[in-house]
């Protein structure tokens, strides 16, 4: 906890608030640990908590027949979907960058539509549309589709604010030598974007998996939807799905982690800044790129970012 | 051309689409302002000097920012209402439309508090020093200097949240809300096949029409109330 005695709020305490704070801190704790009991009591009331509930768990039929393909099938979508978002992203961003006004016009209502628009509400489409044409494995590719539309138009405004967060000496020094506008855009301006957005896409990547989960509702046979079957077949369905649950938050929490390295690590490789976006802020829509919620820093960009131009 | 006009027309007097939406609306406000308080007090949970409240509000953000929302909500149903027998209503629709709403506000609170959180981040220490200087103590200098500025800094990630959550709305239909759009959207197009793009589209555009204001108004809002520094 040692950057909380440095927030804006609070000042180094002195031996009474030291004092207080011991105080507090006892008291806080005493009533977490009360609530904690309160909920597990309930949870022993209702019989959650006998060991027959957790056991199936624990089997093999569990993980070979339903949380290895389930996570499987997960991973497959997300890393689909993530190879798809960066190229839909890259032509969109580029395209919203464009000197040429037609393009640009596309390009950025592109990105608005697919940005607005629910991603559950791609999925059921795509899911009934790629039914309706007989195609193989709709669930499947309604799922890749509408994470690649809706990731894409996010990546397509990180590629886009990564080049407005570029000094702008960057493109002047490529006009300078006598580059065009566009190959500025190309081989000085998006390559370090592309090196500062990197940390904002891996925290995407936690967007990407969470949202895969949707997937169950087109009965598309992820983690989610596996360990629903696993719960309603073995009774402990509220059992099953917090493994399900656990399994996201530790590999979301990893990916978070190695974002925030990662963009620690990269800065100074970029003329552009490499902050995390609020890692997992789901939403796109608006998002500033480059906004700072989940580092301690005071960084501007957090005032900046959204829906630049 | 006409043929297809009918055809529309007539579906939409058929099938209650604004009133679908309607209910997302519904959903979004009361999930919104639950989270917002439940965000608020994490937010103050997460920033205080208190170590057990600042763990707190760290691992509830930890486990609910990294869940899907659809677990959330599918628990909801499966568990909470199905295992632990807790009931918010008699009413069906209403006990399901009540169970979304808490599954949404949890999943969202999580978002809050990261907003004001980084709104806080945004007030740079040495507006507090300059308020301890001037021999403000800890209530005025959070009232008159710190807040004002770090609330002009939380509006866009707020916003972005709000969006997130007019968004979300849609997900009530694994918490077994049937009356939302992605309900109706999925019923529409199984007995209208022929119109599916239509019908996409409608909604689509329903979408854009409720989100597009929204993130307007945050962005000028943010950009406005800026501190200029």
């Amino acid at each position: 906890m040692s950057s909380q005695t440095r927030t804006v709020l609070f000042d180094a305490p002195g031996p009474v608030a030291r004092r207080r704070i011991r105080w507090g801190n006892l008291v806080a704790a005493i009533v977490v640990l009360a609530l904690a009991a309160v909920v597990l009591l309930r949870l022993q009331q209702q019989g959650q908590l006998e060991a027959e509930k957790w056991t199936s768990i624990f089997t093999a039929d569990a993980w070979t027949n339903f949380y290895l393909p389930g996570l499987l099938s997960t991973l497959r979508a997300a890393a689909v979907a993530v190879v798809g978002a960066v190229v839909f992203g890259l032509v969109f961003g580029m395209g919203r960058l464009s000197h040429m006004g037609a393009v640009r016009v596309v390009s950025t209502i592109v990105v608005e539509f697919f940005r607005a628009v629910p991603v559950l509400l791609m999925m059921i489409f795509f899911w009934l549309l790629f039914a309706q044409k007989d195609l193989p494995d709709p669930s499947f590719w309604a799922v890749v589709l509408s994470l690649i539309l809706y990731n894409g138009s996010v990546v397509a405004e990180l590629v886009r604010s990564g080049v407005h967060g570029l000094p702008s000496g960057q493109r002047e020094a490529a006009l300078a030598i006598g580059l065009t506008r566009d190959q500025s855009l190309r081989s000085i301006e998006v390559p370090q974007a592309l090196v500062a957005m990197l940390p904002a896409l891996v925290s995407q990547l936690v967007v990407v998996l969470k949202d895969s989960a949707l997937g169950a509702i087109i009965l598309y046979p992820e983690l989610l939807q596996q360990a629903r079957l696993f719960g309603s077949g073995n009774s402990n369905i509220l059992q099953s799905l917090t493994v399900a649950a656990v399994m996201f938050i530790l590999i979301n929490y990893s990916l978070t982690k190695a974002a925030e390295a990662l963009g620690g690590r990269l800065r100074g490789r970029t003329a552009g800044s490499t902050g995390v976006q609020g890692a997992g802020l789901e939403n796109g829509a608006g998002a500033g790129a480059t906004l700072q919620a989940g580092t301690d820093e005071h960084d501007q960009q957090g005032l900046l970012g959204p829906r630049q131009g | 051309m006409s043929d297809f006009l009918s055809q529309f027309g007539e579906l939409f007097a058929s099938y209650d689409v604004l009133g679908a939406f309607w209910v997302n609306i519904q959903l979004t406000f009361w999930a919104g302002l639950i989270a917002l308080v439940v965000g608020c007090v994490l937010a103050l949970f997460r920033i205080s000097p208190v170590p057990s409240l600042a763990w707190v509000g760290t691992a509830y953000v930890t486990v609910f920012r990294n869940t899907p929302l659809t677990i959330i909500m599918v628990f909801m149903t499966l568990g909470v209402w199905g295992q632990l027998k807790i009931q918010v209503s008699d009413d069906f629709p209403t006990n399901f439309f009540w169970l979304a709403v808490i599954g949404l506000a949890i999943y969202h609170a999580a978002f809050v508090c990261e907003s004001i959180r980084s709104g806080v981040n945004t007030v740079p220490l040495g507006q507090a020093e300059a308020a301890r200087a001037i021999g403000l103590s800890f209530l005025p200098a959070a009232r008159m200097v710190i807040l004002p500025q770090a609330f002009r800094g939380a509006i866009a990630p707020l916003g972005n949240t709000l969006i997130a959550l007019i968004k979300n709305s849609t997900v009530a239909a694994a918490a077994g809300v049937a009356t939302e759009t992605s309900t109706l959207l999925k019923n529409m197009i199984e007995f209208n096949s022929s119109l599916i793009y239509a019908i996409f589209l409608t909604f689509a555009v329903g979408y854009v029409i409720l989100v597009i204001p929204v993130g307007l108004l945050t962005t000028t809002l943010s950009r406005r109330l800026a501190v200029r520094r």
